[in-house]
C-alpha cells in the first residue's frame, strides 16, 4: 500500500468511527425528539442518557481527527471542499456548537431550562449529520472541483446530496436504536427493549429505502461511484445488505417472540456491520479518487515527510487511546465502590 | 451597515475579526483546560494527605467545573478547525501539510484529556483514593502536551521552517520535527503555558476572593482562593522572565513586529523605550520616553542596534501600530502589577503564616483574574496582528489566504451573538452550580454519571 493510500485509509477509519459512534450519538439525540413532551417517555430519556452519557461529545474527536488528517495529509482536497461547500459545513458547525452547548449546560440546569436544552439537543442532533451528509453527497457526485471555489449552492442542493443527508440522519437513528435495544435488554427494561426495537425497525426500513434510492440516483448523478459500487465494491455492498437483513430479521423475531440473549447480542454487530461495509464500499468505489473524478488520492497527498508523521501519530493514537477508552468503558459499567 | 457583497479586502477584515473573536473566546476556555486540572489535583492531594475535607470537597466541585469548561472548549475548538477551511482555504491548500502537523499531535492529547477527565469524574466513587489521584495526572500532562502542539503550529507561522516551496507555491520536503521545533516554539509555548496557569489561577482565586469580601470567610473559601492564587503567584515571576526572553527573540527574529510594538521609527542604537502614547506618522506622541532603555532591553547595552520601521518596506509593516504598541504595554503593565500582587502574597505569607484576608488584598485578588485575561488577550494581539500582513511570515500574505465566500460579515455578526449567548450561559450555569452547592451536594455534569448515581 502506498503512503498516500495508507493515509487515506486512516481518514476512512476516522470516518467509520465517526459514522458508528458519532452517528449513534446523533441518533440518540434524534430519539429524544418524540419524547420531549410526555412524561410517559421519562424512562426512555433516562435510558438514552444512561447509555450514551460517558462518551457523549467525546465523539467530536473523530470528526476533528478526520479534519486534521484531511488538511494535513490532503490539503488540496480540504481546501477544495471547504471553499466550495462552506454553507453546509458552516451549518454543520452551527449544529455542533448548539449541541455542545445543550450538552454542557443541559445536565446542570433543571425544569423548563432543561427541557429547552433537550429540544436544542435533539434538533441540533439532526442538523449536523444532515449537512455532513450533503457534503458527502456533493463530493460523491463530483461537484467539488479540484481547484476549489465550486458552486456554493448548486453543489449541495441536489437530489444526491439531500438524499445522503437524510440517509446519514436515518442510519444514525438506526444505530442508536439498536445500541439502545441491547442496553435496555441488559438492564432488564422490557418496555424500553420493545420501544427501541420498534424504533430500530422503522429506522432500518427508512435507511434501507433511502440507500436503495441512493443507488438509483448515484447511477444518474455519480456514475463513477456507481460503477465502483457495482464493480470492485460489490462484495462490500452485498455484505452490507446481508448484515442489514440479519439485523432486521433479528429485530422482527425479537419483536414477535420476545428477545433472547442471543438476539440482543447479535443485533448490534449486524447493524454496525451494515454501516461499516457501506463506508468501506464507498472507499473502494471511489478509489483512486478522493474527490471523484477531479482529484486523486496521490495528487492530493501531502509530501512524504508529512504523511510519515501522520502515520506515526495514528499509530500512537492506537497505542494510547484504545486502552484509555477501554478503561473508561469498564469504569462506567462498574458499580460504585462501597 | 453590513456589506452584502464581499470583496477581497472586506472579506479579509471580516475573516480576521472572526478569527480573533473566536480565538479570544477559545483561549480562555483552553487555559482552563490546560491549567485547572493541576489545581484540582493539588486540592485532592491535600485533601487525601491531610484528611482535609474542605480541600477534597473543592477538588470534587472543581472537577465538575473542569467538565463544563472542557465541554464548551471542545466545541469552540471544533469551530476553529472548521474556520481554518472556511476562512483560509488557500492558506491550508499551500501550507496545510506543514501547519497541520502540530494539530495532528494535538488531536491525541485532546482525546486522551477528554477520556481522563471522564475517568476522573467517574472515578470519584469507583476508584481507590490512590488510583483516583493518579487518574488525574494524565489530564495535567495531556493539557500541557496539547498546548505545546498547538503553540508549535502558531510559532511556525511566525518562524516558518522545515520545508521548501514548490513551483506551485505549495510546501514540499516537509521535515516534521523542524516544523514543530522552530525557533519560536520554546518561548511561545512556555509563555502560553504560564499564561494559562496565571489566567486560571488568578480567575479562580478572584471568584473566592469576591465570596470572602461578601462575608463568606470560612475555611472552604480561604483554601479555594489560596490554592489557585499560589499556583498563579509562582507562575508570575517565571512568566516575566520568559516574556522578557521572548521579546528579545522577537527583536532578533521578527524585527517588523518588534519595531511596531515598541514604536521604533528610526533604526539604530540608543533607542528610547516609550511607555504608552500614540504612534502616528513618523513619531510617537504623548508617550513617556526612557532614553536608551529599549536598546538596553534588547541587547543589555544602550548601544544595541534595533531595527526601525524605516528599514522595513511600507507594505511589509504591521497595521495598527498604536494598537500593537498599547497592547504590548498593557500586557507588560498588567503582568508587572500581578507580579506586585505575587510579592504582596509572599510577604504576607512570610510574616503571618496564614492565608491573607485583608480587605485591600482581597480586592486586589478580585480584579487579578480579569487583569490576567486582558494581559493574555493583549499578548495574542501582539503575536497575531504583529505578524501581519503575513499569515506565514515572509511566505504568504493574509490577503492571499482568505476565502472568496460571500456573506462573511453576516456570519461574523451571528457568531458574535451566538458566542455571547454561550458565554453568558456558561457563567450563569457555573453560578447556579455554585448556588446549589451552597444549599446541598449533588447534581449532574457533562461526562459524569446520570442522576440517581452518586457523583
Amino acid at each position: 500500500m502506498s503512503k498516500p493510500d495508507a493515509a487515506a485509509a486512516t481518514l476512512w477509519i476516522g470516518a467509520t468511527l465517526y459514522a458508528v459512534f458519532g452517528g449513534a450519538d446523533f441518533g440518540a439525540g434524534f430519539w429524544q425528539l418524540p419524547g420531549l413532551r410526555g412524561k410517559e417517555q421519562e424512562s426512555v430519556r433516562l435510558r438514552i442518557e444512561h447509555s450514551v452519557a460517558p462518551v457523549w461529545e467525546a465523539n467530536h474527536v473523530w470528526l476533528i481527527f478526520m479534519l486534521v488528517i484531511l488538511w494535513t495529509g490532503f490539503p488540496d482536497a480540504f481546501s477544495a471542499i471547504f471553499s466550495t461547500l462552506y454553507i453546509p459545513l458552516a451549518l454543520a458547525a452551527l449544529g455542533i456548537v448548539l449541541r455542545g452547548a445543550a450538552f454542557a449546560f443541559g445536565k446542570v440546569v433543571e425544569g423548563e431550562a432543561r427541557r429547552r436544552a433537550g429540544v436544542l439537543f435533539a434538533v441540533s442532533s439532526v442538523l449536523t449529520p444532515f449537512f455532513m451528509g450533503t457534503v458527502a453527497g456533493a463530493i460523491a457526485s463530483g461537484e467539488v472541483p479540484a481547484a476549489g471555489n465550486g458552486d456554493p449552492t448548486g453543489s449541495w442542493i441536489g437530489p444526491l446530496p439531500l438524499l445522503i443527508g437524510t440517509l446519514f440522519v436515518a442510519s444514525g437513528a438506526y444505530l442508536a436504536a439498536v445500541f439502545l435495544v441491547r442496553d435496555s435488554w441488559v438492564a432488564g427494561e422490557i418496555d424500553n427493549t420493545r420501544h427501541f426495537s420498534r424504533c430500530a425497525l422503522g429506522a432500518a426500513l427508512l435507511a434501507g429505502a433511502l440507500a436503495a434510492a441512493g443507488i438509483l440516483v448515484l447511477r444518474h448523478d455519480a456514475r463513477f461511484v456507481y460503477d465502483g459500487l457495482t464493480g470492485p465494491g460489490l462484495p462490500l455492498v452485498i455484505a452490507s445488505l446481508l448484515c442489514g437483513l440479519i439485523a432486521l430479521g433479528l429485530l422482527v423475531r425479537g419483536q414477535r417472540r420476545g428477545f433472547t440473549p442471543r438476539i440482543s447480542l447479535l443485533v448490534r454487530p449486524a447493524a454496525v456491520g451494515a454501516v461499516v461495509t457501506v463506508i468501506w464500499g464507498s472507499f473502494v468505489a471511489q478509489h483512486p479518487y478522493l474527490l471523484p473524478t477531479s482529484l486523486t488520492i496521490s495528487d492530493a497527498a501531502a509530501p512524504g515527510g508529512t504523511l510519515t508523521a501522520l502515520l506515526v501519530v495514528f499509530g500512537a493514537a492506537v497505542v494510547f487511546v484504545l486502552p484509555s477508552l477501554a478503561l473508561l468503558y469498564t469504569l462506567s459499567q462498574k458499580d460504585v465502590l462501597k | 451597515m453590513i456589506p452584502l457583497v464581499a470583496d477581497a479586502s472586506s472579506n479579509l477584515i471580516a475573516a480576521r475579526n472572526q478569527m480573533a473573536f473566536t480565538l479570544g473566546f477559545h483561549i480562555v476556555l483552553a487555559s482552563f483546560g490546560v491549567a485547572f486540572p493541576a489545581m484540582m489535583l493539588i486540592a485532592e492531594w491535600r485533601g487525601r494527605k491531610r484528611g482535609d475535607t474542605e480541600a477534597l470537597l473543592l477538588a470534587k466541585r472543581w472537577s465538575k467545573v473542569v467538565a463544563v469548561t472542557f465541554a464548551v472548549g471542545a466545541v469552540t475548538g471544533t469551530v476553529l478547525s472548521f474556520e481554518f477551511g472556511l476562512l483560509w482555504p488557500e492558506f491550508m491548500r499551500r501550507f496545510g501539510a506543514a501547519f497541520g502537523i502540530g494539530f495532528a499531535i494535538e488531536g491525541i492529547f485532546f482525546f486522551l484529556e477528554a477520556i481522563f477527565i471522564a475517568i476522573y469524574i467517574y472515578g470519584w466513587d469507583r476508584l481507590s483514593p490512590r488510583a483516583h489521584l493518579w487518574s488525574g495526572v494524565p489530564i495535567v500532562i495531556t493539557g500541557i502536551g496539547g498546548a505545546f502542539s498547538v503553540i508549535a503550529a502558531n510559532a511556525w507561522m511566525n518562524q516558518p521552517q522545515g520545508f521548501s516551496l514548490g513551483t506551485d507555491g505549495k510546501v514540499t520536503d516537509v521535515q516534521p520535527l523542524h516544523v514543530l521545533w522552530n525557533p519560536a516554539t520554546p518561548y511561545e509555548f512556555l509563555h502560553m503555558l504560564l499564561a494559562a496557569y496565571m489566567v486560571t489561577g488568578f480567575l479562580i482565586a478572584s471568584i473566592y476572593a469576591v465570596g470572602m469580601l461578601r462575608g463568606r470567610r470560612d475555611r472552604y473559601h480561604r483554601i479555594g482562593m489560596a490554592i489557585p492564587l499560589c499556583v498563579a503567584a509562582i507562575a508570575t515571576p517565571l512568566q516575566l522572565f520568559v516574556g522578557d526572553t521572548a521579546a528579545r527573540a522577537v527583536a532578533n527574529d521578527q524585527p517588523a513586529k518588534f519595531a511596531a510594538m515598541e514604536c521604533v521609527y528610526k533604526g539604530g542604537p540608543d533607542q528610547t523605550e516609550y511607555l504608552g502614547g500614540v504612534c502616528t506618522g513618523d513619531k510617537v506622541k504623548y508617550a513617556i520616553g526612557i532614553p536608551g532603555l529599549d536598546s538596553f532591553l534588547v541587547g543589555f547595552s544602550t548601544h544595541t542596534d534595533v531595527t526601525g520601521l524605516n528599514q522595513i518596506p511600507a507594505n511589509d509593516q504591521p497595521p495598527k501600530k498604536t494598537m500593537l504598541h498599547l497592547s504590548f504595554d498593557t500586557m507588560v503593565g498588567l503582568g508587572s502589577a500581578l507580579m506586585g500582587l505575587a510579592l504582596w502574597l509572599a510577604f504576607l505569607l512570610w510574616r503571618r503564616r496564614t492565608i491573607p484576608d485583608g480587605k485591600w488584598f482581597l480586592r486586589a485578588v478580585a480584579v487579578s483574574g480579569a487583569a490576567a485575561v486582558i494581559a493574555m488577550w493583549c499578548g495574542w494581539i501582539v503575536t497575531e496582528v504583529g505578524r501581519q500582513p503575513w499569515i506565514v511570515n515572509g511566505f504568504m500574505r493574509t490577503e492571499d489566504a482568505v476565502t472568496h465566500a460571500k456573506g462573511l460579515w453576516w456570519v461574523y455578526a451571528f457568531t458574535v451573538a451566538l458566542y455571547l449567548g454561550l458565554g453568558v450561559t456558561a457563567v450563569l450555569v457555573v453560578r447556579r452550580m455554585a448556588r446549589r452547592w451552597r444549599d446541598d451536594e449533588g447534581g449532574e455534569v457533562p461526562y459524569g454519571p446520570p442522576e440517581g448515581e452518586a457523583t
